[in-house]
């Protein structure tokens, strides 16, 4: 069997997710030997035969393409369609191609204040889009949430994919259930916030293990009960339009967070 | 008839194009940044001063530890705060985490390809298999710091205003000592390698302005002042004396310049500006590769990255003894007081010095933020370096490819991290 074809594709983000599968450092020469690299722009220059330059139009055909960043510009919403019309499976890596991510925090603003407030007059030059899950575009096959992704999530789906085993199942849990069976203090109980109770787990609890709360990075689970976490939150001291603010971190592309319309402009 | 143009530069965080395009007898040259505008500084705007640093860690995921520390010490300058001298220890721990793992990845892994003549460091494996497994042992020395020490090396979760989360044990702090031991006989072995390819390293010289901290007790990473090697300190505080940002049309990341029309920071900017403070092994590394300073060659970037990853390693060992030689407390997390006002985080990060300003409301929510990034620093210096480079290159009778490969090479020697600054490379090369 001919190795399958990978490319590794980035857009709006910060190139966490494809830092991710660099830091999977002891395992990194093995899984390098079992695919064939076609496009990684951040690690590689072209191999001998190809197009000697890659030009960020272009789009190789793939057998798997990796995906990181979000969608947020026009030139953006293009560059993706084809690459999923070249690529046979496309996985969506990180919260940010997942779920539209941090860089939804922007959608709270108008497109032209954005832009206005980074580059003032020049802001005619720049082109930008709200931040939107990157399925709102095109079909996703699989999803690795996380910002960043996590390691061992993506180790345990690649391997399987390269099996050629077609199913991926995301915990359905929130992260409250892997902090319990860490036997973690619960951080609330430290006098910190957490939204672990309304977060997808997998990533093993990551933050309240190192003593400190949730950040949602991973987004909602499915059905989340967000009014009864916002509870929660005001309970504990935070004022409503905060702990919504803490919610929309990186699920502001995300129903219900989306539509919590809690004013969230400077005075 | 020059007609040179690299669409997104390879082996590099970020998009960036080169443009060399000669019309009417005119060259005109380019580094253009078209990565898709992030709006950091509008997201930020109204967000409660404790989710800020969790939040803009995410400009990178290269230099997120650097990013989270500018954050906190912008927001502790802001509610005048002051951390624990076990924190602070922490935190330069982890600011070394981060340095290493990102050197490694750049010196070793991005850069040394150019060097050594090959497309990838893949490509390397098979003929310099031990050189290749020290880099990979480094990167992974470097993630292992910040994973211990910031719960996490991309995105840092535990290091908060006030203190860490999680106070690593005795046992784990004496692993990490003697995971760096080893990372010393790795780094040696990497200044060896780096030795032999210094003849292929080009010998571009350009008068160049250098910024970065300076700090009086020691080599400047989380602490220190502004200084200028063209003359002159500020206080952290005063940066806008010396960066003065501005817009190109061509590129979604901004600009700067202080004293000439540009000014370079990182690595390199770090050693001229610094050498003295450093390790007596990294002063030692520094001989063995040739450096001098005043060193004006851009390329030397690279050889100070591995300078510096010599003297993170034997700083990191020194911290963890005195560390341990104190006894590790459990401090808890020291609430600030809450206040209108504004704050200054300046840190060295691996591609320079980088300036989190925040401004704050009696609530402690952001009124206003300015980030300045260090590759944004240094686009118009890499755009200066190529109008002195190109005439040369055409004189003496290069190709277009020649060119393009070497320019290209000059641009991954600055490491540009280009998420971070969109706030990107090409190169266009068209001979009129």
């Amino acid at each position: 069997m001919s190795k399958p074809k990978v490319a590794v594709y980035d857009f709006t983000g910060c190139e966490g997710c494809e830092l991710q599968i660099l830091n999977c450092e002891e395992y990194l020469l093995d899984i390098v030997g079992r695919i064939e690299i076609v496009y990684w722009r951040e690690a590689a220059t072209p191999p001998a035969g190809a197009p000697n330059r890659y030009d960020g139009r272009e789009v190789v055909e793939a057998d798997i393409a990796l995906v990181d960043g979000g969608i947020t510009t026009p030139h953006d919403v293009e560059r993706i369609k084809k690459i999923r019309e070249k690529s046979k499976v496309l996985v969506a890596m990180g919260s940010c191609a997942c779920f539209g991510g941090i860089n939804a925090l922007k959608n709270d603003f108008p497109m032209e204040e954005v832009k206005r407030v980074v580059y003032g007059d020049m802001a005619r030059h720049f082109e930008t889009i709200p931040a939107a899950p990157m399925s709102n575009y095109v079909k996703v096959d699989y999803m690795l949430p996380g910002c960043p992704m996590v390691k061992d999530e993506f180790l345990k789906f690649f391997k399987s994919l390269l099996l050629g085993k077609t199913k991926w199942v995301l915990p359905d849990y929130p992260v409250c259930v892997e902090c319990k069976l860490k036997e973690n203090v619960c951080v609330f109980e430290k006098g910190m916030f957490c939204l672990g109770p309304v977060t997808r787990a997998g990533c093993g609890a990551n933050c309240p293990s190192f003593g400190v709360g949730c950040e949602g990075c991973r987004g909602l689970v499915p059905d989340p009960n967000t009014n009864a976490a916002l509870d929660v939150l005001t309970e504990r001291g935070l004022t409503l339009e905060d702990a919504v603010k803490r919610m929309k971190l990186f699920c502001n592309a995300l129903e219900p967070v989306s539509r919590l319309d809690v004013w969230t402009k400077t005075e | 008839m020059v007609d040179v143009y690299v669409p997104y530069v390879t082996r590099v965080e970020g998009h960036g194009n080169i443009v060399v395009r000669e019309k009417d007898g005119e060259v005109e040259i380019r580094w253009e940044v078209p990565e898709s505008p992030r709006f950091y500084e509008a997201m930020v705007r109204g967000k409660p001063w404790d989710v800020v640093p969790h939040i803009t860690s995410r400009i990178c995921g290269i230099c997120a530890p650097g990013h989270t520390l500018a954050s906190i010490n912008a927001i502790e300058d802001a509610f005048n705060a002051k951390p624990t001298l076990q924190t602070w220890r922490m935190r330069k721990l982890l600011s070394h985490g981060g340095m290493i793992q990102s050197h490694a990845l750049h010196a070793f892994f991005l850069a040394l390809p150019d060097f050594a003549g090959a497309p990838s460091v893949i490509a390397m494996a098979p003929t310099h298999t031990e050189a290749v497994l020290a880099a990979v042992r480094l990167k992974k020395l470097g993630n292992d710091i910040a994973d211990l020490i910031g719960g996490r090396a991309v995105h840092p979760c535990s290091a908060l205003v006030g203190g860490f989360g999680r106070i690593p044990t005795e046992k784990e702090l004496l692993q990490l000592r003697s995971k760096l031991q080893q990372g010393l006989a790795d780094i040696k072995l990497m200044v060896d390698v780096y030795r032999s390819v210094l003849p292929n390293i080009p010998k571009f010289e350009r008068k160049t302005e250098y910024i970065s901290l300076h700090w009086e007790k020691e080599y400047p990473w989380i602490d220190g002042d502004v200084v200028s090697s063209e003359g002159g300190v500020v206080s952290y505080r005063d940066y806008l004396k010396f960066v003065h940002e501005w817009v190109k049309p061509y590129s979604t990341a901004k600009r700067a310049k202080n004293v000439f029309t540009s000014y370079a920071v990182g690595a390199l900017a770090r050693v001229n500006n610094n050498f003295d403070q450093l390790s007596d092994s990294a002063k030692e590394a520094a001989e063995i590769l040739q450096y001098k300073r005043p060193c004006y060659n851009p390329f030397y970037n690279n050889i100070c990255q591995v300078i510096e990853t010599v003297h993170c390693i034997e700083d990191s060992i020194r911290t963890i003894e005195r560390m341990l030689a104190d006894g590790l407390k459990e401090e808890g997390i020291q609430k600030p007081s809450i206040g209108a006002g504004r704050g200054v985080g300046a840190v060295e990060v691996p591609r320079g010095i980088l300036f989190h300003d925040y401004t704050f409301n009696e609530t402690g929510h952001m009124v206003c933020a300015n980030l300045v990034i260090p590759t944004n620093q240094n686009h118009e210096n890499i755009e200066d370096d190529f109008r002195a480079w190109v005439p040369k290159m055409l004189q003496e009778g290069r190709t277009d490819d020649e060119i393009a490969f070497n320019l290209e090479m000059l641009v991954r020697s600055y490491d540009p991290c280009i998420s971070c600054s969109t706030h990107t490379i090409r190169v266009e090369f068209k001979r009129g």
